[in-house]
């Protein structure tokens, strides 16, 4: 499917969806609470069947946290990436999607790691590289180490 | 980490517990996995990362364009050129430029010649792994080889460094083509050499067929890639998927098996060392005159943007995330590393087999640990 295509689809899926293209791929911008049933509907519908998940990641905006997922389709051979916006940054939540792709779990677990995301329903949410104890979580704007030096 | 201090290492349910590595051989580095057995049966495995974690990305934030991509060459240390070679292509998006074709040739040529290497540093370390030590030897006596071209060319015979946003860093030695030639020759004679010492080997045999079994719908599910998926027979070499630096220009094939075992991922990657020969050959005689690299400013800006880019590492797909907000360093930087969503099909492939067979599947993934940890 063209992105006009893939717009039109999602439109229907989701009427308040936001759309961005300026980049290589398409880009729809939700609210996380909407994340599971959109994303479950991308996976399991025929035509669109996003099976690949390439990239789970996370960017901290410092007013907000957006979550990134890179999405391919092996048979159609499309991309879309999702983007679901939480604005809650002291007690970031989302629904996980490790139950759509099972590559998800680790991914998510290496998000709640480094940014403290805590997703709702993940079978197995432990710190994937840091001890349990380590304080604070790195790869937030706001992160504070006493050994962090300038380089 | 924690699980080392439990105590409970023999289950209520009579399983028990032990621990492998981070200092264990078979792990190929600092990778440590706890199983729980029934006898010599697996019934849980989970990988505890986390012990050479440096937070690359994190570093990657506070330094410019021009120096995180030699911080990537310690991620997937046996593929550093490949890992440069993404950065650099990533910073090339951004900045809208392409290499001139002559360094897009040499990145290429670089690129197989990693791939060739990794591919037998591999072999080696699987024999060695299953209780065979001489492919060991046969295999190093080529990879030096290989090292040997590296250093000539780049000055480093692992971490080279070699690739530069808008092209190659310095020119090619000028004996590079001859010893080129002369090695992927000697490889070519001694592939029937490797096939003869592992391949049809009774032993060798048994530990892989049938052994770390994952199906094609469950390879694309936990994101695999490389060869570990394409032993599944999934499609997914980005050098065909995705062309960058003129791959579209080159004659070979994705190398697809359907066994989905321990075997399949051994046969996909010496069928790939027979096409990374044929890719060297068809370009060494036709590198382009002219620029090695394009021209590009002193402090390198990004325009505010994100920027994605795939390229095929010799264990799969790695991608390189890029947001920019405009400044002289990156706002955010995620890798996305083969090693790590192969890493996670581990514990689907080992349940069920023995502890044996564990040793077999954690050598046919071809795990870095630097690169799973970041």
């Amino acid at each position: 499917m063209t992105n006009e295509e893939l717009k039109q689809r999602f439109t229907e899926l989701l009427p308040g969806a936001i759309y961005d293209e300026t980049g290589e791929f398409l880009n729809v911008i939700i609210n996380s609470e909407v994340l599971l049933p959109f994303v479950k509907e991308l996976r399991n519908n025929d035509t669109l069947s996003f099976d690949y998940l390439f990239c789970l990641t996370c960017v901290d905006w410092k007013d907000h946290l957006m979550m990134v997922y890179h999405l391919l389709s092996k048979d159609h051979k499309h991309t879309v990436v999702v983007k679901a916006k939480i604005t809650d940054i002291t007690n970031p939540e989302i629904e996980s999607v490790s139950s759509i792709w099972k590559t998800a779990n680790f991914h998510e677990r290496e998000v709640y790691d480094l940014f403290g995301v805590k997703f709702l329903n993940h079978p197995d949410l432990r710190r994937i590289f840091l001890d349990e104890d380590w304080p604070g979580h790195p790869l937030r704007k706001n992160y504070v180490d006493e050994n962090m030096i300038e380089i | 980490m924690s699980a080392l201090i439990e105590e409970d290492y023999i289950t209520e349910e009579g399983e028990f517990v032990i621990n492998i590595g981070p200092q264990h051989p078979s792990t190929h580095g600092v990778l440590h996995i706890k199983a729980w057995l029934d006898g010599e049966t697996i019934k849980k495995v989970q990988p505890h990362l986390g012990y050479i974690h440096r937070s690359i990305e994190k570093m990657s934030e506070s330094l410019s364009y021009r120096n995180f991509i030699f911080v990537t060459s310690r991620m997937d240390y046996i593929s550093a050129h490949i890992n440069n070679e993404a950065c650099a292509l990533a910073v090339e998006k951004g900045l809208q430029i392409e290499a001139p074709p002559r360094a897009q040739v040499i990145r290429i040529l670089m690129a197989e010649l990693t791939r060739l290497a990794s591919h037998q540093l591999w072999w080696g370390a699987t024999g060695l792994d299953l209780g065979a030590i001489t492919p060991f030897f046969h295999a190093f006596r080529e990879r030096e080889a290989i090292i040997t071209i590296m250093e000539n060319t780049c000055g480093a015979r692992l971490t080279q460094n070699y690739m530069v946003p808008g092209g190659v860093m310095y020119d090619l030695h000028p004996d590079f083509q001859k010893e080129t030639k002369a090695i992927v020759k000697q490889v070519k004679e001694k592939l029937g050499e490797y096939e003869d010492l592992l391949t049809g080997n009774v032993i060798f045999e048994q530990r892989t067929k049938g052994v770390g079994y994952i199906s094609k719908e469950d390879a694309i599910s936990y994101g695999c890639s490389g060869p570990t998926a394409r032993a599944s027979g999934v499609s997914c070499d980005v050098r065909k998927w995705f062309p960058y630096d003129g791959y579209d220009k080159v004659v070979f094939d994705e190398v697809l098996d359907t066994g989905g075992d321990c075997y399949a991922r051994y046969m996909v990657r010496m069928r790939e060392m027979v096409q990374c020969c044929d890719i060297i050959d068809q370009l060494i005689d036709n590198i382009p005159e002219g620029d090695f690299q394009a021209k590009t400013k002193n402090v390198i800006k990004l325009p505010k943007g994100e920027f994605y880019q795939r390229v095929e590492t010799a264990r799969g797909e790695l991608g390189v995330y890029l947001v920019s907000d405009g400044a002289a360093s990156p706002y955010r930087i995620k890798y996305r590393s083969p090693n790590f969503s192969n890493l996670s099909a581990l514990e689907h492939m080992a349940v069920g087999g023995k502890i044996g067979d564990l040793v077999a599947i954690m050598a046919t993934l071809d795990l870095v640990i630097p690169d799973i940890d970041r």
